[in-house]
């Protein structure tokens, strides 16, 4: 299993075919107290960089873009009941949706953990 | 992931006096109005729940702060605002807006008598326009002063008048929508008992070389954090007070708006001031849409610009909405039909292409607490 970031602030976790989308820690500090998640329905397919889930904090409405190609297998329902977990566990329970990965030559470009770190501490 | 809500500025935001300061408090910047701003600290659910239950330090600095002087300084003012204003007595503020000759908003404000002069305080996004079109509807011989070196600070919460009491003695004398000349280490303050978030609390005029002495008095007493511009919207919200650019536009008028308690009774029929005529014929059964409040199921929030549905037809738009973490659901301020704004009235808002239901609620969503004469 690997772990990708991207500059949008998602994290992809790889497991052969399959990846766990969700967002940073970095990304739910930014955006504060989190309210609500629209996750992707079951079978969804994205483009890379599609629009593919919605998460509202106190302060605003911000899209979750598909880091890689594929079809949703499930969006973490855990989060219509408890949003605030995107806060309390980003990296873990908070995650957002599944796919399956259309193309693993995507993963390309997208930065591990040290480099997402840099990338941040630059911001 | 993107913030689909970022204001765009066109000109690099200037900084408040207070800057450093907020900067040094942990708040996070951004612009606003022109200026770089606190949008929070901690948090801003933190920050509305610290309002509500202690009390929280505002910086409202980016506010316009304006002065009307000079002989019928009163009887000239009340040719561009609704209300009446020379049976103001000395010390009373009333919230007032300025209309153009259609009856459109250009600023909510409020006027204070402040004895020599009238003070007033306008937003900070619209007060370049504000001073035009004062100076271009006074007559010469009235003075317009614009106090561009003086910071406003808003202490707000139920223990706002306790904490700065113990600052600034004499304050907690003040009633609602009343405001003094006082004293803060020597130097002159204006306090004013208002503020824009429902709760009880004050707002303090102060010149800029002296606010941070005063920021600081004012956090170092436990019962005070800083809150930023987020809590200020969401308690704003829950108070069902009108935000100028989103619920208050050129397009809105005092009767739509819901605000015909700002247009002075005696002057319903007889007028005098600028959009008279558009307003009373609104008064009269002209207008069609009214500024409703609605609850949401659920938590899913509706924001600005959602439509607002009843069965296939679509009735009214959201103009401010989110969250309420008082309550804990959705709440939203829309413009809504006349014959759908009846309280309880089940309606539907969309959101990206999803209903979401809602019924229609009164104001405000949460009780507002000022200190009221005789309270």
């Amino acid at each position: 299993m690997a772990r990708y970031f991207t500059e949008e602030h998602e994290w992809i976790e790889v497991d052969g075919d399959t990846a766990i989308i969700g967002i940073t820690d970095y990304a739910q500090e930014q955006l504060g107290d989190v309210v609500f998640v629209e996750v992707p329905d079951t079978g969804a397919e994205f483009a890379k960089g599609a629009e593919a889930a919605v998460v509202e904090s106190v302060k605003a409405a911000s899209d979750v873009y598909a880091p890689i190609a594929g079809t949703v297998l499930e969006g973490n329902s855990a989060l219509e009941d408890e949003p605030e977990l995107v806060n309390t566990a980003p990296e873990a329970e908070g995650w957002f949706f599944k796919l399956t990965i259309a193309d693993k030559g995507e993963l390309e470009g997208l930065m591990d953990a040290k480099a997402y770190k840099a990338f941040c501490d630059e911001l | 992931m993107s913030d689909t809500e970022t204001e765009i500025e066109e000109q690099a935001p200037e900084k408040l006096p207070l800057d450093a300061w907020h900067r040094a408090q942990g708040g996070r910047m951004v612009p606003f109005a022109g200026y770089e701003m606190p949008i929070q600290y901690e948090g801003i659910k933190a920050e509305h729940d610290w309002t509500r239950s202690s009390a929280s330090l505002f910086d409202v600095s980016h506010m316009g702060q304006l002065s009307v002087s000079g002989d019928n300084a009163a009887q000239e003012l009340e040719k561009l605002l609704p209300n009446g204003i020379a049976n103001l007595g000395e010390g009373k503020m009333r919230y007032s807006l300025l209309l153009n000759d259609e009856g459109g908003i250009i600023d909510d404000l409020i006027v204070t008598n402040a004895g020599p002069h009238l003070a007033l305080v306008v937003n900070g996004a619209c007060k370049w326009d504000d001073i035009a079109h004062l100076r271009e509807h006074l007559p010469d011989e009235i003075t317009l002063t614009h106090y561009d070196d003086f910071a406003l600070l808003a202490l707000q919460g139920p223990k706002a008048a306790e904490v700065l009491e113990s600052i600034i003695p004499g304050v907690g004398d003040l009633t609602f929508m009343t405001a003094g000349l006082f004293k803060f280490k020597d130097q002159h303050v204006w306090v004013s008992r208002a503020g824009y978030t429902g709760e009880d609390g004050f707002e303090i005029s102060i010149h800029e070389g002296h606010v941070e002495t005063l920021a600081n008095a004012l956090v170092a007493d436990e019962r005070v954090k800083p809150a930023g511009l987020g809590a200020r919207d969401s308690l704003r919200l829950e108070a069902a007070l009108p935000l100028y650019g989103h619920d208050l536009t050129l397009e809105t008028d005092p009767v739509s708006a819901g605000l015909t308690f700002a247009i002075a009774k005696a002057r319903r029929e007889t007028g005098g001031y600028l959009g008279h005529a558009a307003t009373i014929s609104r008064l009269d059964g002209g207008n069609t849409h009214t500024r409703i409040g609605l609850a949401l199921e659920g938590r899913q929030p509706a924001r600005e610009g959602a439509l607002v549905y009843s069965s296939d037809e679509q009735v009214g738009h959201v103009t401010s909405g989110g969250f309420s973490p008082t309550l804990g659901h959705p709440i939203a301020m829309a413009y809504v039909q006349n014959p759908y704004c009846e309280m309880g009235t089940d309606l539907e808002i969309e959101v990206r292409g999803k209903r979401l239901p809602a019924k229609t609620v009164p104001f405000p969503f949460v009780p507002h607490k000022y200190h009221r004469k005789g309270a």
